[in-house]
This record gives C-alpha cells, sequence and structure tokens, in this order.
C-alpha cells in the first residue's frame, strides 16, 4: 500500500482538530496561542500535500506566505499578551473578562 | 521504507501536537510544539517540498518558538497557580474535536476522486514554463520564479505587512509616558 493524498490529508485534518481541542481546553492565553500556530500548521501540509499532487507550485507559495504571515502574527500577539500581563498580571482567559457585564 | 518514514513521522508530529493541548506546563509544551514542527518538516521533505522543509526548521522551530520560550520564561506565567479546566469545558472541547474528526474520517476513508500517486518531481525549473502554470519542481529556484512572477504583489505586500508588524510591536511594547494612557513605572519591574 502506497501513501496517497488523503492519507496527508486525514494527518492534517488530524492536527487541525487537535489545535482546535486545544483552543477551546486550555485557559492559559501562551497555550492557547501555540495550539493556533498547530492549526495554521495544518493547514500548511494539506497545502503541500494538494500541490505536490496536483503537480503545481502555487501551493508551495501560498505556504511561503503563511509561514510569513504566521511569524508576523506571533510577533504582533505575543506583544499584546505582555502588554496585557503589564496591565493585568495574568495570562489566564478566566481573569480577562471585563467586557462580559 | 518511505511509507514507514510517513507513519513515523506522522504519529511523531501528531503526538507531540497532542502532547501540546495537555501538558500542564507551558514549557513543556513548547518543547512538544517543536518536535511536532520538526516531525512536520519531515513530513515535507518526504512530500519533495525541501524548501519549504528548511523554511519550517529555520523560521517556525527556531525563531517562533524561541520567541514563544522566551515570552513563556518572561512571564513565568505558572506561579504555582494553574486553573483546571472546569468539567463542561472539557466535555464541550472533546466534543469539538471529536466532531471535527468524524467529518474528516467520513471524508477522507470514502472513494474520492483525489489522485493516488503523484508526479514524479522535476528538479529544475523547465525553460518553457509559463507565469501561469508552474509545475512542481524540487528546485527553490521555481518558489524565485513564482513569487517575482506570479505572486509579485502579494509578495510585496507582505514585506509591508512585515514592517507593519514590526512598528506595531515596537509601538505595543514601549511604555507611553504621562501623555500616554500609561504612566512610567517609578520602580521598573513589571508592576504598574
Amino acid at each position: 500500500m502506497t501513501i496517497e493524498l488523503n492519507d496527508y490529508l486525514f494527518v492534517s485534518g488530524l492536527l487541525f482538530a487537535i489545535g482546535f481541542f486545544g483552543v477551546l481546553l486550555r485557559r492559559n492565553t501562551l497555550v492557547i496561542y501555540m495550539c493556533l500556530e498547530l492549526m495554521l500548521n495544518a493547514v500548511n501540509l494539506a497545502l503541500v500535500a494538494f500541490s505536490r499532487f496536483h503537480n503545481s507550485m502555487d501551493g508551495n507559495l501560498f505556504v511561503f506566505f503563511i509561514i510569513s504571515v504566521a511569524a508576523a502574527e506571533v510577533a504582533v500577539g505575543l506583544a499584546i499578551i505582555v502588554a496585557l500581563y503589564r496591565k493585568r498580571q495574568t495570562v489566564m482567559v478566566e481573569e480577562l473578562a471585563e467586557l462580559r457585564n | 521504507m518511505s511509507d514507514f518514514l510517513f507513519y513515523l513521522f506522522a504519529a511523531l508530529t501528531v503526538l507531540s501536537a497532542f502532547l501540546v493541548t495537555v501538558s500542564r506546563n507551558p514549557v513543556n509544551g513548547a518543547m512538544y510544539m517543536i518536535a511536532s514542527f520538526v516531525g512536520m518538516a519531515a513530513l515535507f521533505l518526504l512530500l519533495e517540498a525541501y524548501f519549504l522543509a528548511a523554511l519550517q526548521v529555520l523560521v517556525y522551530a527556531g525563531a517562533v518558538m524561541v520567541l514563544f520560550l522566551f515570552i513563556i520564561m518572561l512571564l513565568d506565567a505558572e506561579k504555582g497557580r494553574t486553573i483546571r479546566p472546569n468539567r463542561l469545558t472539557t466535555a464541550a472541547s472533546t466534543v469539538g474535536g471529536l466532531l471535527l474528526v468524524l467529518g474528516l474520517v467520513y471524508f477522507t476513508l470514502g472513494d474520492s476522486a483525489a489522485p493516488a500517486t503523484p508526479l514524479p518531481a522535476v528538479t529544475e525549473l523547465p525553460k518553457d514554463v509559463t507565469p501561469d502554470n508552474i509545475p512542481y519542481t524540487t528546485s527553490s529556484r521555481s518558489y524565485g520564479y513564482g513569487l517575482f512572477t506570479k505572486y509579485m504583489l502579494p509578495f510585496q505586500v507582505t514585506g509591508f505587512l512585515l514592517l507593519i508588524a514590526m512598528v506595531g510591536v515596537i509601538v505595543l511594547s514601549k511604555r507611553l509616558d504621562a501623555s500616554g494612557d500609561q504612566a512610567p513605572a517609578k520602580t521598573g519591574g513589571l508592576e504598574s
């Protein structure tokens, strides 16, 4: 049995589901952020697999853009978390609920 | 042999990704995350995307995770207090994740029109290539060709985005003076 496109898509979807699960489950903003990165990576794998099996370079170039945007996003998001910690002394989402009332 | 490598690295990636979501300590989570990214780079190698595999290790496992570890250690987020997720959250997230997996199994295990075997990848960009149809090659030259012909505008927009992100990070992490919202801390440190 040889490895097909479906196998790569299965791994990619499984990673996406795990990242989704982590985003819902965890209470620490930093860990939630890491799980978001996991989901982005899962999409990268799907794009590369599609581009490989359809003999086209476009998916790989999309992954290139996704990686650069993710790097920028991580820098900005972590700066926001640090600013939040400076003001509130916490990174737990339970304690960051001003907008609730 | 290639099949075995696929199963090995797919298991490594998925397992360490799962350990990220359940590990109590964020530093351990970051370490598992690095393992997951390296496994993903190996999967890219199996798909013959060598340039992206190198980029994955350099940008994700290198730069991004170092940034994460740096912030985790700087904030010292787990100072003896961890909020356990309550039972409702655990149940809801498990059900949500399982629903995704279920849909995934339904779509990927059924018969599909997806091509089963890839064409053998060429190592060099062919001479008669046009920007509309760039074939899959393993050379990094084809990335450059694609970026500077078909994706010229997105490439420049990405560069501009990186500049904006840099300026934004500087603005966000700068302490504002008396005219701003936040007064400078007298004693330094993190209290304000």
